[in-house]
């Protein structure tokens, strides 16, 4: 089997495990708590239009929220959750396709199949990386709680992960003294930039209940990291064996 | 299909096996920077497109994995 079709078949096996249980998880962690901010969003939001004249609303809506009033958006309920589960399972994929990449180059280089510890490592770098580094600056946030602009938001958190997973490699496969410098210098670059944030922010979501997000968050995006890790290098150390042997 | 599987197989195995190691190894890391890429073009549709319908598809997904949202 080429490699390639190794990592695909890994990867859409391990992710399709891993999003069905993440979301299974978050039933119990993340979503009630959303589901508890957008009662209070969606209050504001009555709260507003009342206030304000109904054309001003719409500018408003349309330049601050992506929630345009006309776009589809999926029924409470079991239609939303069969949406999450599938943008689950698509997400664990695509983060099990680049795992699956660095195992593939690895192993090639080694001769070493990759051992699910080993795995599990990589796991846990992709949660130092996507979750805790891009988190520190831009905590996990409820629905409601305003932000600064998405793009602004965006371009920072991705560079928060190249930084931070650029800062790791020098560190884990350099070797020295001048690398590993470098990279907890570059780990903290974009902190000391700092992330975008709103000089002012007012919102009647309770500040307990956004602190519940963020360690459910973490927790649950532990949970999918470490599943993802070792489920992956299993499945990849499974099916990338004919080619090696 | 005139071959059967296990002959395709062992066909697909033996052209594999006569590439020198170098050439193996630049196919090996060319299959892998594909398959990242691919993996981080199918994230950064479920979690970063602006478009609207697959925001609100994603939508929980995205608080959850705390990318950057609304």
């Amino acid at each position: 089997m080429s490699t390639f079709r190794s990592i695909v078949f890994s990867s859409v096996i391990a992710g399709f495990i891993v999003g069905l249980i993440v979301t299974a998880v978050q039933q119990f962690g993340t979503v009630p708590l959303i589901l508890k901010a957008e009662v209070y969003e969606k209050a504001a939001e009555h709260k507003h239009e009342a206030a304000a004249p109904p054309q001003v609303t719409l500018v408003h809506d349309h330049a601050e929220h992506d929630h345009g009033a006309e776009a589809w958006e999926p029924r409470d309920g079991l239609e939303r959750n069969l949406y999450t589960a599938g943008a689950n399972i698509l997400t664990g994929i695509g983060f099990a396709l680049l795992l699956c990449g660095f195992f593939s180059v690895r192993s090639g280089a080694t001769g070493e199949p990759i051992s699910w510890h080993e795995g599990l490592m990589w796991g846990l770098a992709g949660f130092a990386v996507f979750t805790i580094a891009p988190g520190l600056g831009l905590p996990p946030e409820l629905p409601g709680v305003p932000a600064a602009p998405l793009l602004s938001r965006q371009i920072w958190w991705t560079t928060a992960v190249l930084a931070t997973s650029a800062g790791l490699g020098l560190i884990v496969f350099r070797r020295s003294m001048p690398a590993a410098i470098a990279g907890v210098v570059l780990i903290m670059l974009p902190h000391l930039i700092g992330a975008p944030e709103l000089e002012h922010v007012e919102t009647n979501v309770p500040s307990s209940l956004s602190h519940q997000f963020v360690v459910a968050v973490t927790l649950t995006s532990l949970v999918f990291w470490s599943l993802l890790g070792g489920l992956t290098s299993a499945a990849f150390a499974y099916f990338d064996r004919p080619a090696s042997a | 299909m005139s071959q059967s599987p296990a002959a395709q197989t062992q066909v697909m195995q033996s052209q594999v096996t006569h590439l020198p190691v170098a050439a193996r190894q630049v196919g090996r890391l060319a299959q892998s920077l594909m398959a990242m890429t691919l993996g981080l073009f199918i994230v950064g549709v479920v979690g970063f497109s602006h478009i609207d319908v697959i925001h609100n598809a994603a939508h929980d997904v995205r608080h959850s994995n705390a990318f950057p949202c609304h």
